[in-house]
């Protein structure tokens, strides 16, 4: 694309070039090189040295800013204002990917010193001060997104399966579609209050439970678990549904049998970044789940702990002293952040593997 | 057609695949009509019977405007960074580049919310007490920077910075996607007319990806109003009506307000909760709408001219 946009060199003795008035030359190479590197340099000296990152960025887009100035002097206003805003775009990702370092490198420095053995294999039981763990909080987050994968991933998938396999696509298939959008943007806390509103009708006021959570948790996964699947569903090419067809075999068995094989990998990595998405959210779970300190393992039996509640109630009530707590929340925020990040890799991973398309 | 041979297994296959896709459609109405069922009460509960003591108006008025305040906010400073990384990622980056950056955009919508809140709570928010004295001091004649400038930064300004860097990802993603469906032809007829690249962006990119933009805001609009865990563990807030995003005292948002109150609510409270969510509902479900009719258009327009 940039070949497009070099002007042909003039001839040094020919007359002067009509689009290039007398006093614009290209600018030298060597000179926009010489800015972007020690933009660069300025950029690493923020943040390795005592002068701060902030002031580090700060002093690096000035610099960067050299370049439109001297594209000014040297090629005009049009093509200053274009490298001006060629150094906005590189600003603005770099603007995005601060927040990004900030936050991972708090949490692993933070929570890193934290994790060990007896930190992953105790609860918080009868633990005052120093001491204690998540097992609760794991093996609740374990059960509870467990149980929401059971109730979304056969609706999700049945519900992919209508809408690609047996509808005509006509306003009924529009209308599910748009709904399953429009689902996608409820936030989190009101499918915690939907799953309260639900148990209180059958149980009672007060009603805290861990199934009430992988319900809630559920009218969040299944319209992801929906889209994915659609579009994995799709990508299956009608002559292999067509071929079954015409070899006699049932509408169903062709499903089971040709297009939900040729479509599991896609649909699984599709499942497992729904869980990677449901699995830290903090919100529903505090409302319907609740917090405690031991060992729960009953879905339908009170109150259940899970990691992102764990580490929310850790920080915002921390007791006395309130170190060990805050320590131990983000040991569990480093915690939910490995196992989201390994969910990640996982659906990546199995994507790559299996999918045809990629390895060519 | 031909006679075609009714099998058992079709029809209990076809069957079980359109009530999954029935579930869709009563699980929304289940949730409009439990909220609705559960947030009466709440609604017309008098001032003494909940533990807010104010009639349910009063109560919800300044959190809806906390919630929109939030959201704005978070908008305003999110949009030119999504549209400049989508910009990166869809037509400055070198080609090869442009995947692994777009990795590393999606890799900031994994992190939990609870992971974000933290962040704000402890690190964010002490870093932002310099730039509040700044600001108080400066720019202080503004009513936004009014002040006092709050001593712990747990302030609006803070609350809508963790929130603007959390939709960012998801306002990135369809951004790239519009930007990415730009013509091909009106970009190279740009260039060959001798247009810089920024003016072929101008020109060939942004008219076509306008509508786009809109509905991605909106979409992430949505996302943000309805965020809880940011907001609730950043945020200090009080309950009044303020559009001063340095102080102290701040409006709290619906679903944060949730958040930190319910599990101390008991009888009528919890039901006045339940209606501010109902509210909360109304609003995204009404955003959400809003946007995926906008998105809808283009696609239609884009049939028609085949």
């Amino acid at each position: 694309m940039t070949s497009l946009l070099t002007r042909p060199a003039a001839p040094s003795a020919g007359p002067p070039s009509l689009n290039r008035p007398a006093g614009r030359r290209p600018l030298p190479q060597g000179l926009t090189a010489a800015i972007w590197a020690t933009s660069g340099l300025a950029l690493a000296t923020g943040f390795l040295t005592d002068l701060g990152g902030a002031r580090g960025f700060g002093l690096a887009w000035l610099i960067a800013m050299l370049v439109p100035l001297a594209s000014l002097v040297f090629e005009g206003r049009r093509k200053a204002t274009d490298r001006f805003v060629t150094v906005l775009v590189v600003t603005a990702f770099m603007i995005a990917v601060i927040p990004l370092v900030s936050i991972l490198s708090t949490v692993i420095a933070k929570g890193a010193p934290v994790l060990s053995a007896e930190f992953f294999t105790t609860s918080m039981r009868n633990v005052v001060g120093e001491g204690g763990g998540i097992q609760h909080a794991m093996l609740g987050t374990l059960i509870i997104t467990g149980f929401a994968t059971l109730i979304s991933v056969p609706i999700g998938l049945f519900a992919a399966i209508y809408l690609i396999e047996y509808s005509d696509g006509g306003p009924t298939a529009r209308g599910l579609r748009f709904l399953t959008d429009v689902m996608t943007g409820i936030p989190s806390i009101v499918a915690g209050l939907f799953a309260y509103a639900l148990f209180v009708l059958i149980f009672g006021e007060g009603i805290r439970m861990g199934l009430g959570g992988a319900v809630a948790l559920s009218v969040l996964m299944i319209p992801v678990v929906i889209r994915s699947s659609e579009e994995m569903l799709k990508l299956v090419p009608n002559e292999l549904r067509e071929a079954s067809w015409a070899l006699g075999v049932s509408r169903w068995r062709t499903i089971v049998k040709v297009v939900l094989p040729t479509a599991l990998a896609g649909i699984v990595t599709g499942v497992t970044l729904a869980i990677a998405r449901v699995i830290g959210e903090t919100a529903p779970l505090l409302i319907i789940a609740g917090m405690t300190d031991s060992v729960n393992t009953n879905p339908l039996d009170g109150r259940m702990a899970t990691l992102p509640v764990f580490a929310y109630s850790a920080l915002m009530n921390p007791g006395v002293p309130p170190q060990p707590s805050i320590d131990r929340a983000w040991g569990a925020a480093l915690t939910l952040l490995i196992i989201v990040m390994l969910l990640n890799l996982v659906a990546r991973g199995i994507s790559y593997l299996f999918s045809p398309a990629q390895r060519r | 057609m031909s006679k075609t041979i009714q099998r058992p297994g079709d029809t209990i296959f076809r069957g079980l695949a359109q009530s999954a896709a029935f579930v869709i459609l009563v699980t929304l109405a289940a949730v409009a009509l439990f909220l609705t069922a559960k947030g009466i009460p709440g609604i017309t509960a008098d001032a003494d019977q909940v533990k807010h003591g104010t009639t349910f108006a009063t109560f919800v008025i300044p959190l809806v405007f906390g919630t929109l305040w939030a959201a704005l906010l978070a908008l305003v400073f999110a949009t030119p960074i999504a549209i400049g990384v989508a910009l990166f990622i869809s037509h400055y980056a070198p080609r090869r580049l442009s995947g692994p950056i777009g990795y590393v955009i999606d890799l900031l919508a994994a992190v939990p919310s609870v992971v974000f809140g933290a962040w704000g709570m402890m690190t964010l928010a002490p870093a932002m007490q310099g730039p509040y004295a700044w600001l108080e001091e400066n720019l202080g004649f503004i009513p936004l920077f009014a002040g006092p400038a709050s001593s712990t930064g747990r302030t609006m300004l803070t609350a809508a910075l963790v929130l603007a860097i959390m939709i960012l990802p998801i306002m990135t993603a369809l951004c790239r996607e519009i930007f990415l469906q730009t013509p091909r032809l009106n970009e190279e007829a740009a260039l060959a007319l001798g247009a810089t690249r920024w003016e072929m962006v101008r020109m060939s990119v942004f008219p076509h990806a306008k509508s786009g933009i809109i509905s991605a805001a909106m979409l992430s609009l949505g996302r943000a109003l309805g965020e809880t865990m940011a907001v609730a563990m950043v945020l200090s807030a009080s309950g009044i009506i303020t559009f001063n995003v340095i102080s102290s005292t701040n409006p709290s948002t619906i679903a944060a307000n949730i958040a930190l109150s319910f599990n101390e609510a008991s009888g009528l409270t919890v039901n006045a909760l339940i209606a501010t969510g109902l509210v909360l509902f109304v609003i995204t479900f009404a955003v959400n709408f809003a946007a995926r009719l906008l998105i809808g258009s283009p696609k239609r327009a884009k049939g028609a001219k085949k």
